[in-house]
């Protein structure tokens, strides 16, 4: 630990990145809702055959 | 209270709990290395059409074995290692709830046995992906499911330990680099087990005759989410490993935390959405979900992959220059310790990976250029060259420095150590070579005779596509001398090794203080350029370019859909 | 290192190294440009999997194929007997997968435009027509339609590429193509 900036504040991004269980929560999120809910919506919105 | 031991070799603390507990899923790894490897020595045999060893039933069966064992079961074991590793140890912490680690690890071992005697029984070789309405006997799908609750209570016990090392301040400031890739990876194992349950559960009920359906492409979407994504923890945990080695042997600084970061960030945001790479040419998904999807986003992932690529060779290149290694664009390189196996494997597994795994990934996951590439051999060709000579092969470099270390012996055959990495790398690098050259040519993947003998109606393969199949079977022959030669150093080590005569101060216990002085307070590779890193780094980017092009070259010259 | 915690406190301010910048900017480019690519194919490609797809019953599917192929076989093919269809230029083409075969054999013109239906009544199946290597996903209870355009002539092989059980090595099909 460098002894210069120590009462810098931590940047926003920084504490993003120092927040295993905020990064847990939006990485879970970001697939759960744009790989797997939009695919099973045109999955079951898939027309039925005439 | 946790007791612990101080690492004669490292200066870290070493809880005892996690001393054990890494030990035994490391081993436990190796073991299932061992068996999911014969399993693929025997399908690579069979595919060999002169040799052509296995009947179909054993061939298909030993096919699912493979899958599951080195693809599910090696990596995730070692993985488990590696997150409590990267936890308690790097941050000098206890580790959180050993005994759910316990649970954590018998429920592993019972789950994974449980599936592979339903594999060996013969009535579930229903592939690694186990599709409906192929059904497979119900504890096929009981044991995984098992696998993954104890898998998930292992990820419990990571982050546990990560939030006991904040609370009672073992370290300060941020988690080291290594540790933070290993949250990437811990939250992509969280992602793919859920998802692993929220479909293997319904489909365990319909193997039990609960239900009465399972849409198979609601299975697909679903199933590779987690199929997928459990390779994706692999790359992150392989990237931690590459970082790693790189500072142990080296005392190399991530050029820069900040970059490196957020390359990890952008896979814990994007990189699972490449499960979309399975169903580019399924029905009723629109185009916009599968480019989307297949692209991690604009292909942000890819450039998180990009940059690790650049930031690993160029923390290496940094680190020599400040040695003195300056003499043009490559002395860095040729002075790297070429004969060291931890520095062989890793070296090679960032080189292979990207060019064999990586370009081909990106491309055969571009929506139009699967059309030419969806279920052939090109497709394991991929991701032999992803997860073997990339995840598997940092994994053996990283466990020749972790071995000796945790368990204090010497290395029972240091001589064929040094030649492993390029043994296993450069055969499995060739096998994974010769299976998307075949699968260029249209030969499918999970296949047990592509002569088609006794077909009613047969296809003639040109003569090159039996060529490179029959090469794949002796490029795999020598990949497989390579792992055996590992898993005997390995075992061989831990039950018979020589005990370490205690070594001088290992570079790597050199205290962080100490570090930040040799450099400028700013930057953690000080302000080092790195030219010959670069120069690599252009070259990669040219032969993806042209590659890339190439296929879509191939592409506009079949025939035309719409 | 990369082991330790970084040495700063505050590392998100430190500046970046200049090739790493020049790295980071030429690969960002170079994702856009491949994820362009496939929108620019679809518009100005002529290799694009349509989106059109049903949800049908197998039976339902079979007994559509069974009509369509009745209405236009020509001939009857090797030792199975099994019938040649041939399709006025720019009509529907049926095709299905069942254990182990894809029915019937099909008869195309060269340079003509085909709507091609394909679904399984079974289990899963991968179409994957050879020497082309054209390779899609067939699913039982899913009718894919898309547009198809030989634009090659001769005997072209279908193979079985998703596993489908132990005969799943002696599914093969046939489509002819006629030169104009």
């Amino acid at each position: 630990m460098s002894d210069t900036g120590s009462n810098e504040k931590i940047p926003f991004m920084q504490q993003l990145l120092d927040s295993p269980f905020l990064l847990l929560a939006i990485g879970i999120l970001s697939p759960m809702v744009l790989y797997i809910l939009w695919g099973v919506m045109e999955v079951i919105a898939t027309p039925i055959a005439q | 209270m946790a007791e612990f031991r101080t690492c004669p070799d490292t200066g870290f603390k070493i809880d005892l709990n996690a001393d054990k507990l890494i030990k035994w899923n490391a081993v436990t790894a190796v073991v299932f290395l061992l068996v999911g490897g014969l399993f693929g020595l025997l399908v690579a045999l069979t595919r060999w059409p002169a040799v052509h060893l296995l009947d179909a039933d054993l061939f298909y069966l030993a096919l699912t074995a493979h899958g599951l064992d080195v693809l599910l079961v090696w990596m995730i074991f070692f993985e488990i290692a590696l997150l409590y590793f990267t936890s308690a140890i790097l941050l000098n912490s206890r580790l959180a709830l050993p005994k759910v680690g316990w649970l954590a690890y018998w429920m592993m071992l019972v789950g994974a046995a449980i599936t592979n005697v339903a594999v060996l029984r013969g009535d579930s070789s229903v592939m690694f992906t186990s599709y409906p309405p192929m059904m497979a006997a119900q504890d096929f799908y009981m044991g995984i499911l098992i696998f993954a609750v104890g898998a998930l209570l292992g990820c419990l016990v990571f982050f546990a330990t990560l939030y006991v090392a904040k609370k009672e301040k073992t370290y300060e400031g941020s988690v080291p680099l290594v540790t933070f890739g290993a949250i990437t990876a811990a939250i992509i194992a969280v992602f793919t087990i859920l998802s692993g349950a929220i479909i293997l559960l319904p489909t365990w009920f319909w193997s039990l005759g609960l239900l009465s359906h399972i849409d198979t492409l609601m299975y697909r979407v679903i199933w590779w989410g987690m199929g997928h994504s459990s390779q994706q923890i692999n790359v992150a945990a392989q990237i931690s490993c590459w970082y790693a080695v790189a500072a142990i042997l080296f005392n190399a600084k991530p050029l820069s935390e900040k970059v490196s970061r957020t390359a990890f960030l952008l896979y814990i945001l994007f990189l699972q959405l490449a499960s979309a790479h399975h169903l580019l040419v399924d029905p009723a998904l629109s185009s916009e979900w599968k480019i989307f999807n297949t692209s991690y986003a604009l292909y942000l992932a890819v450039l998180g992959s990009m940059i690790h690529g650049l930031t690993v060779p160029g923390a290496v290149e940094a680190a020599q220059r400040k040695k003195g290694y300056n003499k043009g664009l490559f002395e860095w390189l040729t002075k790297c310790p070429w004969s060291n196996p931890v520095f062989a494997g890793t070296a090679l597994s960032v080189v292979l990976f990207g060019f064999l795994g990586g370009i081909s990934g990106v491309m055969m996951g571009t929506e139009q250029l699967n059309l030419i590439t969806h279920n052939t051999i090109y497709v394991p060709g991929h991701f032999h060259g992803t997860v073997v000579v990339g995840s598997t092969l940092a994994f053996m470099a990283i466990s020749y420095w972790i071995v000796p270390t945790l368990w204090q012996k010497e290395l029972v055959f240091p001589g064929l150590a040094k030649w492993q990495p390029y043994l296993f790398g450069i055969g499995m690098g060739l096998a994974a070579t010769f299976m998307m050259g075949a699968g260029t040519l249209g030969v499918p993947r999970r296949h047990w005779d592509m002569t088609f003998a006794d077909a009613a109606m047969g296809y003639d393969f040109p003569a090159a596509a039996n060529l490179m199949m029959g090469l794949n079977g002796v490029a795999a022959v020598m990949g497989s001398l390579g792992a055996l030669i590992f898993i005997l150093n390995m075992v061989g080590t831990i039950l018979w090794g020589k005990a370490k005569v205690p070594a001088p101060a290992a570079p790597a216990e050199e205290a962080p203080a100490a570090v930040a002085s040799a450099a400028t307070s700013h930057g953690s590779a000080g302000t080092m350029e790195v030219p010959g890193t670069f120069v690599l780094a252009l070259i990669f980017l040219v032969s993806f370019v042209l590659y890339y092009f190439v296929n879509w070259k191939y592409l506009s010259s079949v025939w035309g859909l719409s | 290192m990369a082991i330790f915690p970084p040495e700063q406190r505050v590392w998100w301010n430190e500046p970046i190294e200049k090739s790493e910048v020049m790295w980071i900017t030429i690969a960002f480019i170079w994702a856009l440009v491949m994820f362009f690519m496939m929108p620019y194919w679809h518009i100005v490609g002529e290799q694009n999997l349509s989106n059109e797809a049903y949800k049908i019953k197998p039976d339902v599917y079979a007994e559509k194929v069974e009509a369509w192929a009745a209405k236009y076989k020509v001939r009857e093919e090797g030792d199975t007997g099994i019938p040649v269809v041939h399709p006025p230029a720019g009509g529907d083409v049926y095709m299905l997968g069942r254990l182990w075969e894809w029915w019937p054999v099909v008869e195309l013109e060269e340079g003509q435009s085909y709507r091609f239906h394909l679904s399984s009544l079974d289990w899963m199946h991968g179409w994957s027509l050879l020497p082309e290597n054209i390779n899609i996903q067939v699913h039982p209870g899913y009718e894919m339609i898309f547009t198809v355009k030989p634009t090659s002539s001769g005997e072209f092989g279908v193979i079985c590429n998703e596993f489908c059980g132990i005969g799943h090595h002696t599914m093969v099909g046939k489509i002819h193509v006629v030169a104009k």
